[in-house]
């Protein structure tokens, strides 16, 4: 395991719905090493997902500073951080986000079209991606052919074909039963085993207990943080208001 | 994203939606036909126009002494003979003919007949593109030897001779007998009413020495061999006349040249605007077809907002978003461009056909309408592409 991939200084988030100010964030400061499995909870309107979103690359926090691989990533542009985005991040969603009308291996080249990567070597890693996540042979099928937990594994396959350092998913089994979202946890671990920082928002325990470590989020702030080996519980770094 | 990846998502988003396509392009399509098949049938007519205009005399000159538009002239010239050598003489005169008339009595028995004498040059059947249809017009030799010999006109003949043919007989004009050595080709009325058919054509030798007791000329008819020469032929022969005349640098022209040029280019302009009027009309129609892919590209964008948040999700830049839906907006209206102009040249050929006029089909017609197709498409498709290009990524993938 090496350093930290990310770390975040008093991240506070303002959101501004005509006169009222909504804190989203009050000051988030947590760093996450390389290849750690972490799961965040928290009751809607913790501010999770709009941390999620930062985290992610598709938001910038209002005041303080994200770091990701070393790079100052608060002060980007969007074009850059689209770039982010593509080589650096993976997205798993609650409700897959495949392309309709668009086949798997289709989808899973989606990212690879945006860095200019050739249509064989797309095709290529398309392929090797969907074999890793079991859906070998589903290649030429539609979304709407699919079931839940496939449609989720396609969109996993997506996640990791550009061969990112993070994988964010939020709230990857919400729409899928027990039994699916065994199997998609099962993916996420074996990703974690090859070393992949894996990020996950849910807020079912049993989903949350498969990460080391655990944080917990209220009125966007960190309340609570647990490890899997017994260290860090209790209140942690919770930068006051 | 490279550009042909873009092309391919944009290809296929216009055929997972046919029907919507078609409709869509069907603006497009309206547009470029109108154009393509208006302008060609005006210009075909505009060709008949040119055809009709140069038989109606477009490759001929009238020369007249003294100056344009004045009334009563002093030392006003007559034209001689000599002129008509001289204009003769430049090569890029074809034809030439000195003309004299007079109306004058034309008897045959007991009946008699007032019509107009024209005293002319055996160039005049092929200046005026007019022969005659019984017998043989005079000749050089006539022209000459100043014979006194005829060729009449339909008219003059059915009033003196009924369906008697004339040809061989003789009449008397003025004082003097000619012999009738052919019969004109009917022409009928102009359209200001005159009867071009009352004539009787007579050497102009004759016409000096018999009528007139002079060597003067009325004037002189010259031809050209395509109207495009008529410019260059005026200012030769004014040249050659002024040249003649002893004119000093500062002496105004003390004759006049007159040609069709004026009407016939006037004639085209107003064609020219007419195809340019119904163009424009046409052009109308290809912007509303625009607006029509406007129209749909914003429902498209609004449709497709979570596909739009789920590839800026993995990576996709605001000008990747916008070339895709720039893209698309331009195939859309390219295609509708390309059928519009089969439909166009069939259009033409089928309008054509009911109408007899001819249609010609220029390359820059087709050229300029696929241009302006494609003009259409980047304009009208700019500012939906933008309105996709802009969305927020959160906001769109939360889109329902």
């Amino acid at each position: 395991m090496g350093g930290n991939v990310i770390v975040t200084k008093d991240l506070h988030k303002v959101y501004k719905l005509g006169d009222t100010e909504v804190h989203a964030l009050r000051g988030v400061s947590i760093d996450i090493k390389e290849g750690e499995f972490v799961s965040i909870m928290g009751s809607s309107g913790s501010g999770k997902s709009t941390f999620m979103n930062i985290i992610g690359c598709l938001d910038k926090p209002t005041s303080g500073n994200y770091y990701l691989d070393g790079s100052k990533v608060s002060e980007m542009e969007k074009d850059e951080l689209a770039d982010i985005r593509n080589r650096k991040i993976g997205f798993v969603f609650q409700s897959f986000n495949l392309l309709a009308r668009t086949t798997a291996a289709e989808n899973v080249e989606l990212p690879m079209i945006y860095n200019n990567t050739p249509s064989r070597t797309r095709a290529e890693r398309a392929f090797e991606a969907l074999s890793r996540v079991g859906l070998r042979g589903r290649e030429k099928h539609f979304p709407s052919q699919l079931s839940g937990g496939q449609q989720q594994r396609v969109a996993i396959a997506r996640a990791i074909v550009n061969d990112p350092s993070i994988i964010l998913a939020d709230e990857p089994t919400g729409n899928l039963d027990t039994a699916m979202s065994g199997e998609i946890m099962e993916i996420f671990r074996s990703l974690n085993e090859q070393g992949k920082t894996i990020i996950i928002i849910t807020h079912e325990h049993d989903i949350a207990e498969n990460a080391e470590r655990i944080v917990i989020f209220k009125d966007g702030s960190i309340i609570e943080e647990k490890s899997k080996n017994g260290r860090g519980a209790g209140a942690a770094r919770t930068v006051p208001t | 994203m490279n550009f042909l990846a873009a092309l391919r998502v944009s290809s296929r988003a216009i055929r997972s939606n046919k029907v919507r396509s078609i409709l869509t392009t069907l603006g497009i399509i309206i547009g470029v036909a109108a154009v393509i098949s208006l302008v060609s049938l005006t210009q075909g007519a505009n060709r008949m126009i040119e055809e009709q205009l140069t038989s109606l005399g477009g490759k001929s000159l009238f020369i007249s002494p003294g100056k344009r538009g004045v009334g009563v002239q002093e030392n006003a010239i007559s034209l001689t003979a000599d002129d008509a050598d001289a204009i003769r003489e430049l090569d890029i005169v074809q034809y030439v003919s000195p003309m004299i008339d007079a109306p004058e009595q034309v008897v045959w028995g007991n009946r008699n007949w007032f019509t107009v004498v024209v005293g002319t040059s055996p160039d005049f059947v092929f200046i005026n593109d007019w022969y005659p249809d019984a017998g043989v017009f005079f000749n050089n030799k006539d022209v000459e030897k100043n014979e006194n010999v005829c060729v009449l006109g339909r008219s003059v003949v059915s009033n003196l001779f009924g369906y008697r043919d004339p040809v061989g007989l003789t009449v008397r004009i003025g004082k003097d007998s000619f012999r009738v050595i052919g019969v004109m080709s009917s022409l009928g009325q102009t359209s200001g009413g005159r009867d071009q058919d009352d004539v009787a054509l007579i050497p102009y030798t004759t016409f000096q020495k018999r009528i007139l007791g002079t060597d003067a000329l009325e004037s002189i008819s010259a031809a050209v061999s395509s109207p495009d020469d008529i410019p260059a032929a005026e200012s030769r022969i004014r040249l050659v006349l002024r040249e003649k005349n002893k004119l000093g640098k500062n002496e105004d022209d003390n004759f006049y040249i007159k040609s069709q040029m004026g009407v016939i280019d006037r004639i085209f302009a107003i064609s020219n605007i007419m195809t340019v009027l119904l163009g424009s009309i046409a052009s109308i129609s290809l912007v509303v077809g625009g607006i029509g892919i406007m129209n749909i590209m914003l429902v498209s964008v609004g449709e497709r907002t979570r596909e739009i948040g789920i590839r800026m999700a993995v990576g996709a830049k605001g000008k990747d978003i916008m070339m895709q839906f720039l893209i698309e907006a331009v195939l859309l209206s390219l295609t509708g461009g390309v059928i519009g102009i089969a439909a166009g040249v069939l259009g033409s050929k089928i309008g054509s056909s009911f109408t007899g006029w001819k249609s010609v089909i220029s390359p820059e017609s087709i050229l300029v309408s696929f241009c302006f197709a494609a003009l259409i498409g980047i304009f009208f498709g700019i500012y939906p592409a933008r309105k996709a290009s802009k969305l927020d990524p959160i906001e769109a993938l939360r889109y329902e």
